[in-house]
């Protein structure tokens, strides 16, 4: 294990992003957000982001290929993927485990391109937290927010960084750094993970064949009542990789591109001749059962929530996955 | 790193001939730049079209594997992409890509099986693509019967082809029917779950089926009422697509995607998925 | 408060006056309350709250829920009575249908004010006169009610409870608000700064679209931007051009029909003020046309209603407001 002076932590900043890309979790506008790195941002104080880090492998909006018209004849550019590697430092356990989930999905075959050359070039530096919020629920996840994984794991305890390489890639990150000392982290004290309010969720009951069960409770049309159909809870999850695809008239081509979209949006299965989900009810049931039932029968029970507890802060009517998840198991709401 | 083009990337095509079918329904034959056939595919399977600046839109392939120089698609003119395909003339070029999805067993299940085809309206597309496979490969399966339906005579998808072809071969069994009566008709008047029944199959055949939702759902209650088992019953379903690739998260029915796990479905599959098509 | 709320509620329904009740459903936190329509007087007694936290306005639920069977029982805070009375000149909502229950208000607070003060990993939130008294993970502490109020409500225009058929609490009246305040402070900006600072915080929208759908006065049937025909592209932050253009163009749409409740900002995840677009049109409009508070009565024409020959045409004035 390697250690670092806290008190210098821009230093080591600055020789990381000597060499390639750094982002680390910065207030921007008052809000914390992975920020690209440059001389004088500082680390938030915030314990996560306001966006999750899904936002550096799957952006909000990213051109996929512009096509030029003319007459009959088309033709087609594709965008570029990206080339070029890069950092990002200060990663939260439960943001570490939702890559594992996006992978499930975006590198599936045929594997998305666009997010496989992001998930190649980057390097994962994650941070243990040692001051959770009563919002945080990852370890009834099975994630371990003191161990947190990535290329490489970081810990802060006292006036030391304390970094700890997991693959080659880590290795070579750690490598590449001047003035690493070795050292030994102190055993963190994990007594405050104990008093958390969510840690005894259980999601062991959603996965398996109960999905006709879960789909038919009646708790959904009380669940889903005041459910403003905005899409906050899908835009601040680290797991939700649903998208849009479309087309905007530049002028002078067409670019295709793809965005976030939100299964909680009326216009998400809107079709020439309907929608198959013509309600909220319908709307909002869907991105609880892709979370708790759907993604997890087709990917070896793995729930699609990592228990960061973004969905608890920001919903502005403060239903979340909790509520959710505890009113279907007591079959009421 | 060896990064392929990315599967979200569609190729560029170019449609050479457009037939009307009936009034709302052209037939667009689409090759490669090259004048070639763009992909092989199985039947069943579908393909992205699109025209930048207009959209991108699933359709079903309509043509046989066995046809090695053309894809056919017939579509019905209804939306915004569709909308635009109606208005264009042949030479233009779009974008392709696919093809998608399952496909029907042909290769598998379906072989040796006396197979019974229903379509109503634009539902004959997907199912053309099988019956000219198995119009191809006569041998490999046993009879065919064919109940098409359509409103009225004008709407019947592919109708010379019908007549032409399918009515003229041994051991091939053409039904059809329209809503209403109409004075040109002289062959049956029904909708196509009562047809269906009063035809009384055998309840040995393999049935592949496709049309609008109302039709599935009152031809499969007559089927069972004549004793034929879910598990004898194939459909292929369509819903709101971005990706085709299972990615994009819009067209599961439950935990499966039409685009990937489907389309095609077997309908005992469905009574443990729910009914939100 | 809150029993005398509960009481009431679980009384309209045992009565019979009404069929549903709309208020606030209890969550883990205390802090986490969700609107939601009561059926039964026990569902009332075991999950209904009235809380310090209860913010949402919940005057636009009342456009569908007033379409529906039987009558509901709404609680509405005085800012909340100014949508009602708004959604109504708007024909929006079918007042028959509607028991509305005025509650009387010292202020709401928010989990954000909270956190703002420090305080990190709240589990429990304790109501003392007052006084807030707060249980973390971390530390028990006792702040005043008055640290803890949302943003909003330290410049609350009105304690008036307008067009209800029942008070719980006394009636109120209008404050002396210095809500403009933040708007004449952007106004002494330069144009360069100003520029900079709705850059800096418009380009934090995610399009989540949560200021559109809940704010009262955004009640179209299908919104401009959810029209793929549109031109728009209603999902994504597709260039800084856009992101601006959406906030300005909601902003024009209400103008005139904002009641300035606040719910914009209160819910945006991005804690951008947009609350400042709309008094920025609303202290335009007053100054102007003359005062006019939307939502305020029933009887005065909006100022983008009415048209008067002596109307200041602001765009076309050199100079803004002082007509040079």
């Amino acid at each position: 294990m390697k250690t670092w002076k806290l008190s210098t932590l821009d230093a080591l900043f600055a020789a990381i992003a000597g060499k390639q890309t750094l982002y680390i979790p910065a207030d921007v506008a008052g809000q914390p957000v992975f920020a690209r790195w440059e001389p004088g941002l500082a680390m938030t104080r915030a314990l996560n982001t306001g966006r999750s880090a899904k936002d550096l492998f799957f952006p909000q909006v990213e051109d996929l290929a512009r096509f030029r018209v003319a007459g009959k004849t088309v033709s087609v550019s594709p965008a570029q993927a990206l080339q070029e590697p890069f950092v990002i430092f200060g990663v939260r356990a439960c943001d570490c485990r939702s890559f594992d989930i996006l992978d499930s999905v975006f590198l599936a075959e045929p594997a998305d391109t666009f997010y496989q050359a992001r998930r190649e070039q980057a390097t994962v530096v994650t941070l243990a937290c040692s001051q959770p919020e009563e919002t945080c629920f990852c370890t009834s996840l099975g994630i371990d927010p003191q161990a947190p994984g990535g290329d490489v794991s970081c810990w802060m305890a006292e006036d030391t960084l304390y970094l700890q390489a997991n693959t080659e890639k880590g290795e070579a990150l750690l490598a590449s750094l001047p003035r690493l000392e070795d050292g030994e982290k102190p055993d963190a004290d994990s007594s405050v993970f104990d008093k958390l309010p969510l840690k005894d969720l259980d999601f062991s009951a959603f996965s398996g064949k109960a999905l006709m069960d879960w789909f038919n409770s009646p708790v959904w049309e009380r669940l889903s009542q005041s459910c403003l159909g905005c899409g906050s809870c899908t835009f601040v999850c680290p797991t939700c990789q649903c998208y849009d695809v479309r087309d905007f008239d530049t002028g002078h081509g067409v670019q295709r591109y793809r965005c976030w979209d939100s299964c909680m949006y009326s216009d998400f299965t809107m079709m020439a001749h309907g929608t198959n989900r013509p309600t909220q009810k319908e709307r909002f049931r869907q991105r609880f059962m892709h979370k708790l039932v759907y993604h997890p029968n087709n990917h070896g029970g793995q729930i699609g929530c990592v228990g960061c507890g973004r969905c608890l802060q920001k919903c502005p009517i403060s239903m979340n996955i909790v509520k959710v998840a505890n009113a279907l198991k007591e079959g009421k709401a | 790193m060896n990064l392929t083009r990315d599967p979200l990337i569609p190729m560029v095509a170019q449609v050479t001939d457009i037939r009307a079918d009936t009034p709302d329904v052209k037939t667009f034959r689409v090759v490669g730049l090259d004048g070639k056939k763009p992909m092989e595919h199985i039947p069943g399977q579908c393909a992205m079209l699109s025209m930048p600046g207009v959209g991108e839109a699933l359709f079903s392939i309509t043509s046989s594997p066995t046809n090695e120089d053309y894809l056919e698609f017939s579509i019905k003119k209804c939306g915004c992409v569709t909308n635009w395909l109606h208005a264009i003339e042949p030479g233009q070029q779009l974008t392709l890509r696919g093809p998608y999805g399952n496909g029907f067993p042909v290769d598998t299940d379906f072989l040796g099986k006396d197979l019974l085809f229903i379509a109503g309206g634009i539902g004959l597309a997907p199912l053309r693509s099988v019956i000219n496979y198995v119009r191809h490969y006569r041998e490999r399966y046993g009879s065919v019967d064919i109940v098409y339906g359509a409103r009225s005579k004008e709407d019947l998808v592919d109708y010379q082809e019908i007549l032409t072809q399918w009515c003229r071969e041994d051991g091939i069994h053409v039904h059809l029917t329209i809503d209403n009566p109409q004075p040109d008709w002289e062959g049956h008047v029904g909708f196509v779950p009562n047809y269906v029944k009063e035809l009384a199959f055998d309840t040995g055949k393999t049935v592949v089926m496709c049309g609008p939702p109302i039709m599935i759902k009152f031809t499969l209650a007559g089927l069972e009422e004549l004793g034929f088992r879910r598990d004898q019953v194939y459909t292929t379903f369509e819903l709101k697509m971005k990706c085709a690739l299972g990615k994009c998260g819009r067209c599961n029915i439950g935990d499966k995607y039409v685009c990937k796990d489907g389309p095609v479905f077997r309908l005992d599959q469905m009574t443990q998925l729910p009914d939100e098509y | 408060m809150q029993s005398r709320v509960i009481e009431k509620a679980a009384s309209l329904l045992e009565s019979g006056a009404c069929t549903r009740v709309l208020g606030w459903k209890a969550g883990a936190f205390f802090y986490d309350v969700t609107p939601a329509v009561f059926t039964c007087a026990q569902e009332v007694r075991e999950q209904m709250v009235f809380n310090p936290f209860c913010g949402a306005n919940l005057s636009k639920y009342l456009i569908a829920e007033s379409r529906k069977e039987g009558r509901i029982a709404v609680f509405l805070k005085p800012c909340d009575t100014f949508s009602f009375v708004q959604l109504q000149k708007e024909h929006r909502i079918a007042r028959d249908k509607v028991w509305a229950v005025g509650v009387q208000c010292r202020g709401m607070c928010d989990i954000d004010s909270l956190k703002e003060l420090g305080l990190k990993g709240v589990t429990a939130v304790e109501e003392a006169e007052d006084d807030l008294r707060v249980t973390t993970l971390y530390q028990e502490k006792t702040i005043s009610r008055k640290e803890a109020l949302s943003p909003r409500c330290h410049t609350c225009k009105s304690r008036k409870l307008l067009d209800c058929d029942e008070l719980i609490g006394d009636q109120g009246q209008d404050l002396p608000s210095s809500r403009f305040a933040q708007v004449e402070a952007l106004e002494a900006m330069t144009p360069e700064e100003r520029f900079a600072f709705w850059r800096g915080e418009l380009s934090k929208c995610i399009r989540c679209n949560a200021c559109r759908n809940v704010c009262p006065a955004c009640s179209c049937e299908k919104c401009v931007f959810d029209n793929p025909n549109s031109g728009v592209q209603n999902k994504a932050a597709a260039s800084s051009f856009e992101e601006n253009l959406f906030h300005i163009i909601r902003a024009f749409h209400v103008a005139g029909r904002c009641t300035d409740c606040g719910e914009c900002t209160r819910v945006c995840p991005q804690h951008i003020p947009l609350h400042l677009l709309n008094r920025k049109f609303i202290k335009d409009m007053n100054e102007f046309y003359g005062p006019y508070q939307a939502g305020g009565d029933f009887d005065a024409k909006p100022p983008m209603l009415a048209f008067t020959l002596d109307d200041p045409e602001a765009s076309i004035i050199t100079n803004g407001r002082d007509g040079q």
